[in-house]
């Protein structure tokens, strides 16, 4: 009995793939924000420091509001793809 | 400003506090919680992590190491970062298991062990001690800044009490609004709400002062930056605002780590939220938030340094710099967000703890004291529950103004708040383990937090209040990031070493599974000893939640299994829905205890385990059963689709078959009619009598060939036939076929062209009706062949395994491709107007004797005339039946 299918479709690919973006984006922020102080500390800790740093925030809010949606809007299509026709239950 | 008037600003906002939670309670308890459950609110509840330590200490820290005081802010941004599978994952194990606070989450996962859970509100009670302390000192602080401004206010007696009437007020509002319900879902709508209302006053306030101070004393942000270039140009500013990488990295994995460890930051985001759903929100709401409140710390630090006598204390120049600038109103703002900050922690961080202490440490304790009571015993469990609550949150709140007034409040504000994050930041090894690996045990928890804990106290906690000194480490290594790296790394070491050499219990085991794959808990059935117990639970359940709050449980449950009345079957669903309500009261280790100890509890084995697998793949053979049946099913339908499509077409054949039958019979009825009709008539000659009555005669002839015909092809179809099988040679069957067949048209001379040695071949068959069938073919190629010199070649083949193959072609023009699949068929004639009274049976009759005979004839197309080939199996096919 195949528990998991092997392919999947469109919808739900792209719904895993945001999934993946999910898991990655952390690891990726933990480097953003580390490697840059060991590396050059010194220019990074002055008046120079607080761009690089609310810059750095600002944008992570971004990137994480729109992967949210996105990944909403992934689920709500994957919803709709697997939902039978006409079941009322389904969105 | 009066001392009186900011004592009257304070009540007034107080009673605001007060009007809103009662307000949102009694929406709440109308079921009117569409607002309360919005994301925002949920949103700005979270921001109870941004304590006074950030509203004054982040300016303090800021203006003593620059950056590094985005650290704390940083860390819970990360974690927020994977809000989407980290956090979502988080809450939906909490709520799926009523789970109450950060211990009982562990207790839960480890075992229902209490003592676990007790072990991790110790920490909670000595770590969060200091840090209510340092609440009631800032607000304290703060009115102190505005006393020395009032010309009637410097009254020392006034000060020391403004510490003990906060705390007295933040204890009495905790404890009406926070333990007003001891209800299934520990949530308390009344005192979130008021938070967030005190978020939206932290933030306007801060974000007032810190456009004030960048547009209204500098020139905006560009001024700014080149202001705080300017005062980092100072070498002693520059020396102590280089960030130090290691404690950049320790600070922000700490605060990451408390994010999800402080008790007040896990009850307001994972106990009281509905779901994991308002995460989608918070995921770059409550970041954003955490980067609004940090974006003016620098600013401010920077301009109170330059426009502030020195000496000034950097952690309260939020409120010295607008109360200098003369910007009065901004100044009350100020300190009413520093107020809310302040109170808002105290208020969560005394539910949660004091939440932990009476689950933990006092309902254990007095149920052990009670011993076993009597099942019909109507004692008010639930009495004691929220008073022990209530007593605890007095407790707690009492400790840290104890701590307060015994430290003098002469300590840096950021220090406590660090203290406190180490703390709980070692529970989180154990809780990461927890939920991510089910080879985590409980000795490996005990061992793991035990570890972290006695360092933090020797590294971190006692050095922090003046008892022995910092670790010893090598120069150019910072001692606090050396203590968290030794405590942390030493904590994980040994959870995961003991972890590795243990083996769990079989709750402990079950309760793994749950947690790591987020599926529902199951509780074992060895448990259900008696019908009878559901009566002691439903009086169990009475006490903890109250008589009509447990009855509405158990007739919701009794209903759902399909009963009316009270009492539901103990189905091991029903027990393990029941002890996962009553841990949302009590804890889930007391819970578990007192399901056990009513229903009869037996302890669960190993054997027990197995057997809860053994169901899970019995139940999963069922449904590859069922799917098995499910396809046997369709296919069968298929089968039956087919035979009935069969049917249909056998029907339109059969209709065909009497159409053509009739039509055949008609036409030699209609000539020995008609003639009948003549011969009546007495003028006939003798002659044309003889003429006619020859007609009628060959016409009766043709109908009773027709008719026998019929009645072969019938009894051959139906498997009727009588075989007589003989030992017949083939050559002499060929012989009298071409015999017998040289009397049809007997004009036209054939050239036969035979291979004779090969024809001899004993045959075990029916000889007679192989005969016919050869005798038939040959008489169809007499009749249809015609080539000028017709000739006939007959080749006989051995085909490995016995029988016999035998071609029959002529050198006619042969049978047009599209008509070969349709000879074979009845009446299929050819519109060959050489055909001599022929009814189109002969080659369906064939057809059906070689059946019989288990051979075959098939049409050779490409043989350069008509070709037939007879296959024969060596020995014919035992009758059936």
């Amino acid at each position: 009995m195949p528990d998991r299918p092997l392919f999947l479709e469109r919808a739900s690919f792209h719904r895993r793939r945001l999934g993946d973006a999910a898991r990655v984006l952390p690891v990726l922020t933990m480097l953003l924000l580390l490697v840059p102080v060991w590396w050059m500390p010194g220019s990074l800790s002055y008046a120079g420091g607080a761009v690089w740093l609310f810059g750095l925030w600002a944008v992570l809010i971004v990137v994480i509001r729109a992967l949210h949606r996105a990944l909403l809007r992934a689920e709500a299509a994957t919803m709709r793809a697997e939902a039978p026709p006409g079941d009322p239950d389904a969105l | 400003m009066p001392f009186e008037a900011l004592v009257g600003a304070c009540l007034a906002y107080v009673a605001l506090m007060f009007g809103v939670a009662y307000a949102a309670d009694r929406a709440a308890a109308r079921g009117h919680v569409r607002w309360l459950d919005h994301p925002l609110v949920y949103t700005l509840s979270l921001s109870v992590y941004c304590s006074a330590w950030t509203f004054y200490g982040a300016v303090g820290y800021a203006s003593r190491s620059g950056l590094e005081f985005a650290t704390i802010y940083l860390g819970p941004t990360l974690v927020f970062t994977g809000a989407w599978w980290g956090l979502r994952r988080l809450v939906r194990v909490a709520r799926m298991h009523h789970v109450t606070s950060v211990a009982d989450l562990i207790s839960a996962r480890f075992g229902k062990s209490n003592r676990l859970a007790a072990i991790v509100t110790l920490i909670a009670v000595i770590a969060s001690t200091p840090y209510i302390a340092l609440q009631l000192q800032s607000v304290r602080l703060s009115f102190e800044i505005f006393a020395t401004d009032a010309p009637n206010g410097a009254d020392a007696g006034a000060m020391g009490g403004t510490a003990l009437w906060v705390a007295a007020g933040l204890a009495l509002f905790t404890i009406l609004f926070g333990t007003r319900n001891l209800a299934a879902d520990e949530r308390h709508h009344g005192v979130v709400t008021a938070i967030a209302l005190e978020a939206v006053v932290k933030l306007l306030a801060f974000v007032a002062l810190g456009v004030f101070v960048v547009w209204g004393l500098a020139d905006g942000p560009g001024d700014m930056l080149a202001r705080i270039a300017r005062t980092a140009a100072d070498p002693a500013v520059a020396e102590g605002w280089l960030l130090k990488p290691d404690r950049w990295t320790a600070l922000i994995l700490v605060s990451a780590a408390a994010i999800l460890t402080l008790p007040r930051m896990f009850q307001v985001m994972v106990v009281e939220a509905a779901d994991e759903e308002r995460l989608h929100v918070a995921g770059w709401a409550f970041p954003a938030y955490l980067f609004i409140m940090s974006l003016f710390v620098l600013p401010i630090a920077v301009m109170g340094r330059e426009l502030l006598p020195a000496g000034s204390d950097p952690d309260l120049y939020v409120l010295t710099l607008p109360a200098a600038a003369g910007q009065d109103m901004l100044a009350l703002l100020v300190f009413l967000g520093g107020f809310s900050a302040a109170t808002s922690m105290v208020v969560m961080c005394a539910i949660a703890v004091a939440t932990m202490v009476s689950n933990h440490w006092l309902v254990p304790a007095w149920l052990a004291l009670r011993r076993i009571p009597a099942p019909d015993e109507t004692d008010d469990l639930r009495g004691f529950v929220l008073n022990a609550r209530r007593v605890a949150i007095l407790a707690v709140v009492a400790a840290g103004w104890v701590y307060h007034q015994a430290s003098g409040g002469t300590a840096a504000l950021a220090a406590m708040g660090l203290v406190a994050f180490t703390g709980m930041a070692q529970v989180l090894p154990a809780m990461l383990g927890g939920l991510l690996w089910r080879g985590a045990n409980r000795k490996g928890a005990y061992a793991g937090i035990g570890t972290g804990s006695v360092l933090w106290m020797a590294l971190i906690f006692l050095p922090s209040v003046g008892v022995g000194g910092d670790l010893p480490v090598p120069p150019g290594v910072d001692p606090w990031t050396a203590a968290v790296a030794l405590s942390l790394t030493l904590n994980t070491l040994a959870f995961v070493g003991v972890s590795i050499f243990g083996f769990p219990d079989p709750v402990e085991r079950l309760q793994g599974l749950s947690f790591v794959s987020a599926v529902e808990p199951i509780r074992h059935s060895r448990m259900l000893r008696a019908d009878d117990r559901a009566e002691p639970l439903l009086a169990m359940a009475r006490r903890v939640w109250g008589p009509d709050a447990a009855l509405r449980y158990f007739q919701a449950e009794a209903r759902a299994q399909g009963k009316t009345g009270y009492l539901p079957d103990l189905t091991p669903r029903f027990l393990t829905r029941l002890e996962r309500r009553l841990a949302g009261s009590i804890g889930s280790a007391t819970a578990h205890a007192m399901i056990d100890r009513v229903a009869g509890g037996v302890a669960l084995t190993v054997a027990d385990l197995l057997q809860v697998a053994d169901e899970a793949q019995r139940a999963k053979e069922e449904t590859q059963r069922l799917e098995a049946a499910q396809a046997e099913l369709t296919r069968t339908a298929r089968q039956l689709r087919q035979a009935n499509d069969k049917l249909t077409a056998l029907s339109v054949q059969k209709d065909a078959f009497l159409g053509q039958i009739s039509h055949e019979l008609r036409t030699p009825m209609t000539s020995v009619r008609a003639f009948s009709e003549i011969l009546k008539d007495p003028d006939l000659t003798v002659e044309e009598r003889g003429k006619f009555a020859g007609i009628i005669h060959d016409e009766a002839g043709r109908l009773t060939r027709l008719l026998d015909d019929l009645l072969d092809l019938s009894v051959l179809e139906s498997g009727r036939a009588q075989l007589t099988i003989s030992v017949a040679n083939l050559h002499d069957l060929i012989t009298r076929a071409l015999a017998a067949a040289s009397a049809t048209r007997p004009e036209r001379g054939f050239l036969i062209d035979r291979d004779l040695p090969s024809e001899h071949l004993g045959l075990i068959t029916d000889a007679d009706r192989l005969l016919q069938v050869l005798i038939n073919v040959i008489s169809n190629a007499r009749k249809y062949c015609d080539a000028a010199h017709p000739v006939l070649i007959l080749r006989v083949r051995h085909p490995e395994g016995g029988g016999a193959v035998i071609d029959i072609v002529d050198n006619g023009s042969g049978i047009d491709s599209g008509r070969q699949q349709l000879i074979f068929e009845k009446f299929a004639r050819l519109n060959d107007p050489a055909r001599a009274g022929g009814a189109g049976l002969g080659l369906a009759i064939c057809r059906e004797i070689m059946l019989t005979l288990g051979g075959d004839i098939s049409y050779l197309p490409g043989q350069g005339g008509a070709a037939f080939r007879i296959q024969l199996p060596a020995r014919p096919p035992v009758p059936s039946g």
